[in-house]
């Protein structure tokens, strides 16, 4: 139980107990209508959904949730790369660098990714260059995580404490040499949950491909639709949906995972109790 | 210059139609986060359940994709809303999500010791919720609220998906006819990085204002 309430009483028991009763009711009775919906608009026929059961659909939507997962790779790498060098440059003492880190960082982290995909299909054409379609999503896509990536290296080089630095300076190591030898490896460490979530929000970026007509997911599930002449549009969604989610909560888990892992102790003593439990005695 | 001046009312358009989407999905979403925030501290398990279940289904599918199903998807099961009315909808329910995550950490940053005064006072859940927790929480969040309100201004640009003439979509079309795509594309960033200033200014003076120094 959490501080806004007491250890419930008996008449606050109560009071629960009826709460809970009525809630459950009321979400039963908002889902059969929802099914109801469904089932009125014929939705639920068996013929919408039986071409879910057929393999060459799923292998299909595998093929184009492989295609999703690659974008996401390339353009999380690349982003997280460019995000990496971003935040440094960022914290540097050389006016100029932090300057330009910091306009770069600024200035993507105001434009739409959209915006950013309607550059890369009609600016760098113009200037003759015309990536592959994989790159005109992930180009835009590494652009514009490049700013969020570098934004949370920046907080985890930030959360360390200035002794660390100092400490570094007075064993003689020179500013690169301490920033990539004592700063970067427990900066990096720091963040890693928000990196990992990070990395979900690349992942459903990536369908804006439906923009450049690149075949990850939800651009596939269009051409799917389509295919069957717009009738399974709800149930391909709904598929389509089920497995953003699938992917992006399991991501999402192992975020948090990592978070609860990071939160214990790393100094591990013989004796944690005696430690923990110290002050208190 | 002349292509951005002589596409002024196309260009007008877009960004009263971003302007109206982001300020109608904000309220939309504040509204419903504060709701969702309630159910998932509450002591009443189903609706924490439905809280949980909210914030997880809408964090963890793409916004498009909820766009294009709320447009396209709804009219098939006999509820339709007008496109634009639709995109509010999408970009509220989902923006909610988040919003209500930071509300979450708000309350977590709120001390026991408030709680248990609140208590102390006689004032049940709700009341001290509405009238200790909430206000103090929501004092401590004006930062990330903030953040997450520009990263709703860009979401908002999600609505070309569904075919909403919004900002990105007036320089996209623009843009079909002028082929300056260059300067036409650089005069819609800089109008969104114009609106994400004002967002940042209101929230650096409400900051200013309102944040507890503890």
């Amino acid at each position: 139980m959490n501080a806004l309430f007491d250890e419930p009483g008996p008449r606050a028991r109560r009071r629960i107990r009826i709460a809970t009763v009525v809630s459950a009711l009321a979400g039963a009775v908002l889902f059969a209508l929802a099914v109801r919906q469904f089932a009125v608009n014929g939705e639920l026929d068996w013929k919408k959904w039986a071409p879910y059961t057929q393999w060459p659909n799923w292998r299909y939507l595998l093929t184009a949730l492989g295609q999703t997962l690659l974008a996401a790779a390339l353009s999380a790498g690349i982003g997280g790369l460019a995000g990496l060098l971003l935040a440094v440059a960022r914290v540097s003492r050389n006016v100029v660098v932090s300057g330009l880190a910091r306009a770069y960082l600024e200035t993507v982290r105001v434009i739409p990714a959209v915006l950013l995909i309607y550059m890369v299909l009609f600016v760098l054409p113009s200037l003759g260059l015309d990536l592959p379609l994989l790159w005109k999503l992930v180009v835009p896509l590494a652009v514009s995580s490049s700013a969020q990536f570098g934004e949370i290296f920046r907080a985890g080089i930030l959360s360390l404490d200035r002794g660390q630095g100092e400490a570094a300076a007075a064993l003689g190591l020179r500013t690169g040499q301490s920033m990539r030898l004592v700063i970067l490896p427990q900066a990096v460490r720091r963040v890693v949950p928000s990196l990992v979530s990070q990395t979900g929000g690349v992942l459903k970026d990536t369908s804006l491909g439906f923009f450049v007509s690149y075949a990850e997911l939800l651009f596939s599930g269009k051409v799917l639709i389509g295919y069957y002449q717009n009738q399974l549009l709800i149930q391909t969604y709904l598929v389509i949906g089920a497995i953003y989610f699938t992917a992006n909560y399991a991501l999402s888990r192992f975020a948090r995972w990592l978070e609860r892992r990071r939160d214990v102790p790393v100094i591990r003593t013989g004796h944690p109790r005696a430690i923990t439990l110290g002050s208190v005695e | 210059m002349d292509v951005l001046l002589d596409n002024f009312g196309t260009f007008a358009e877009g960004v009263l139609t971003t302007i109206e989407l982001t300020t109608l999905s904000f309220a939309g979403a504040l509204a419903i986060a504060l709701v969702i925030v309630t159910f998932r501290v509450s002591p009443v398990r189903p609706l924490r359940f439905f809280g949980t279940a909210y914030v997880e289904l809408f964090q963890n599918v793409p916004l498009l994709l909820w766009i294009l199903f709320f447009v396209f998807g709804l009219p098939k099961l006999g509820i339709q809303f007008e496109l634009f009315t639709t995109a509010v909808l999408a970009v509220s329910m989902y923006s909610a999500a988040y919003y209500a995550e930071a509300l979450r950490t708000g309350i977590n940053t709120v001390s026991t010791g408030q709680a248990e005064a609140a208590r102390a006072l006689g004032l049940g859940f709700g009341q001290s919720l509405r009238w200790v927790i909430l206000p103090q929480a929501l004092r401590s969040v004006v930062q990330p609220l903030g953040n997450l309100t520009v990263m709703l201004l860009m979401n908002t640009a999600l609505a070309a998906g569904a075919g909403l003439v919004e900002l990105s979509t007036a320089a996209n079309r623009v843009n079909l006819v002028e082929a300056e795509p260059i300067l036409i594309f650089s005069g819609a960033a800089v109008v969104y990085a114009l609106l994400a200033l004002v967002i940042t200014g209101v929230t650096r003076l409400l900051e200013r204002r309102l944040v507890i120094h503890r």
